[in-house]
């Protein structure tokens, strides 16, 4: 379980705190998806959680980061990484450039981790399988095109099995093929307790995978609930948050007076 | 994990105690097309620093000639990548080649016989001379340094260094390095074909060319620094900071027979500072 108490974080030099008086509990096998405007806050909730900030990226941390009732502030950033995993919204800087294919690159992670080589095989073939990327195991990583790099990224981590997960924005350069396929990866790995945190603008993908939704608004919680909850509330939509197409689609229907039972059809 | 446990090129056997429950891809670790190709990272990359070396340690113009010839222009050819080679390393060459002619040819101190004169200037035999030993100096260690980069893939050189005991952070650095020039080359055209979309005239006379340079050099250069910047996260997300060993999966063969040429290689630098020490030297 990763706990957030009263965390705040001030990048060096900004002259007022990107979030403040977050607190949140990701509990394990629970996908916590986190929502909000340009600058609300999301990615530095993702670097305080993945441990990066204050780690690589300076900055005043409030508060305590708590994995396991453990204060995980004391912690050597290579420790985190092996519970913590982490994915940011470019993919082309999330790999690691030296590695001559994809099956490498997928083997990065792992094989810095020190994990016997028979396991580091297994899991980069588990992780390509699971993302529908076998086929590209053996091109050069960095001659894929976007959507691509994002499902190596994410097949990277995935081969780490952290137990903990924190995604920024992972399907930004995905199609909805690509979401889907990334949104099944996930709902797997919850069910195998994996404890998920995403921020993402796609709530379509949100209103599928999410347990709870966090809104932010000016680095503060601004709501926080059942994902069905949150998202279909309408106040989330003057915060900028698109609101999800059965959302908008139950909205119509009952506008129109249609029977809101005809949508259960399009949903399942 | 010890080098023994590790699959080299030509040993696909599965090492004891280490089976697989799903194979390593076949092509992982796949010989290369040529005999060239085939020679161990460190090897390649032994021949290239040595031959830039000789090339600035002979003197005069057959020394550094013969080593051009027989150190990159022959092997490059036999592996097929002769053509490849000589335009890349004449381009790499020709701004410093350029350079070092002119201001040789036409300001060497000393240099008694005029061969013509443009103007104020009187370029000399000398000059003319001593700008051709350097062109061939600087053309060899250009074409040296492009085979190896050509026939050598970077994460051969960064496991084989690694495997040899090479910190995984320096390896990392050297694998960084072979790959920079590529990667800034793609970030140059990005920003190139974003400019000419927003209407920066980048075709025409050189004048126009040199004109539509600059406003790519910022942009090329801060986003390298930025990238620098979260790559560091990216990899210190994927535990590359972690003390210790890393596993590696496979490593490139070195036979014995190598590591002698590599040997040999190494002490002709001391041979040849020795014989040009004495006096003795090519023309």
């Amino acid at each position: 379980m990763i706990h957030l108490e009263g965390v705040g974080y001030r990048y060096a030099g900004a002259p007022r705190p990107s979030v403040l008086g977050l607190d949140l509990e990701l509990r394990d096998g629970e996908v916590v998806g986190v929502v909000g405007a340009a600058e609300a806050g999301k990615t530095t909730l993702c670097l305080l959680v993945a441990g990066l900030a204050p780690r690589a990226i300076r900055g005043e941390l409030r508060g305590t980061v708590r994995i396991d009732d453990e204060d995980v502030g004391p912690w050597p950033m290579h420790r985190l990484a092996e519970v913590v995993g982490s994915m940011s919204q470019d993919p082309s800087r999330q790999l690691s450039g030296v590695n001559g294919s994809v099956f490498e690159e997928v083997c990065f992670g792992p094989m810095n981790l020190g994990m016997p080589r028979a396991e580091i095989v297994d899991r980069a073939w588990w992780a390509l399988d699971a993302l529908r990327i076998t086929d590209l195991a053996e091109r050069d990583p960095a001659r894929l095109s976007g959507g691509q790099m994002q499902l190596v990224a994410l097949a990277g981590l995935l081969a780490i099995r952290p137990r903990h997960l924190v995604l920024d924005e992972p399907t930004a350069q995905l199609d909805p093929a690509g979401t889907r396929l990334v949104g099944d990866a996930l709902q797997r790995l919850a069910s195998d307790g994996a404890s998920i945190l995403i921020a993402e603008q796609k709530t379509d993908l949100l209103a599928r995978i999410a347990d709870r939704v966090v809104v932010l608004d000016e680095g503060r919680i601004a709501m926080e609930g059942l994902t069905d909850t949150v998202l279909a509330d309408p106040s989330i939509e003057t915060l900028g948050i698109p609101l999800p197409l059965m959302v908008v689609l139950r909205r119509a229907v009952a506008d129109a007076g249609i029977d809101a039972r005809v949508l259960d059809v399009v949903e399942t | 994990m010890g080098h023994d446990t590790l699959t080299t090129v030509g040993d696909p056997a599965e090492p004891a105690g280490d089976r697989l429950a799903r194979p390593l891809p076949a092509w992982l670790g796949r010989p290369g097309p040529t005999s060239w190709h085939r020679l161990n990272p460190l090897t390649k990359l032994t021949i290239a620093v040595v031959t830039s070396i000789q090339a600035v340690l002979l003197g005069g113009i057959v020394g550094p000639s013969m080593v051009l010839l027989l150190a990159v222009v022959l092997p490059a050819v036999r592996t097929g990548v002769g053509r490849q080679v000589i335009r890349t390393s004449l381009l790499l060459a020709l701004p410093l080649a350029i350079s070092a002619s002119l201001v040789n040819l036409f300001f060497l101190p000393d240099a008694p016989t005029t061969l013509f004169e443009l103007g104020p200037f009187r370029a000399t035999e000398e000059g003319a001379r001593f700008a051709l030993e350097i062109v061939i100096r600087v053309v060899a260690i250009a074409g040296a340094l492009t085979l190896f980069y050509i026939t050598t893939r970077t994460s051969d050189l960064v496991v084989d260094l690694e495997r040899r005991g090479m910190s995984p952070r320096l390896t990392f650095v050297v694998g960084s390095a072979v790959t920079m020039v590529p990667q800034m080359v793609d970030r140059a055209s990005a920003i190139a074909a974003a400019q000419r979309a927003r209407g920066l005239d980048t075709e025409g006379s050189p004048w126009r060319r040199m004109r539509g340079v600059l406003p790519l050099v910022g942009p090329t250069i801060m986003g390298a620094l930025n990238e620098v910047e979260e790559r560091t996260l990216a990899l210190e997300a994927r535990g590359f900071t972690r003390p210790g060993r890393r596993t590696l999966l496979w490593s490139p063969s070195d036979p014995a027979y190598e590591r002698l040429v590599r040997w040999s290689l190494v002490l002709t630098i001391p041979v040849v500072v020795i014989v040009r020490a004495g006096g003795w030297g090519l023309p």
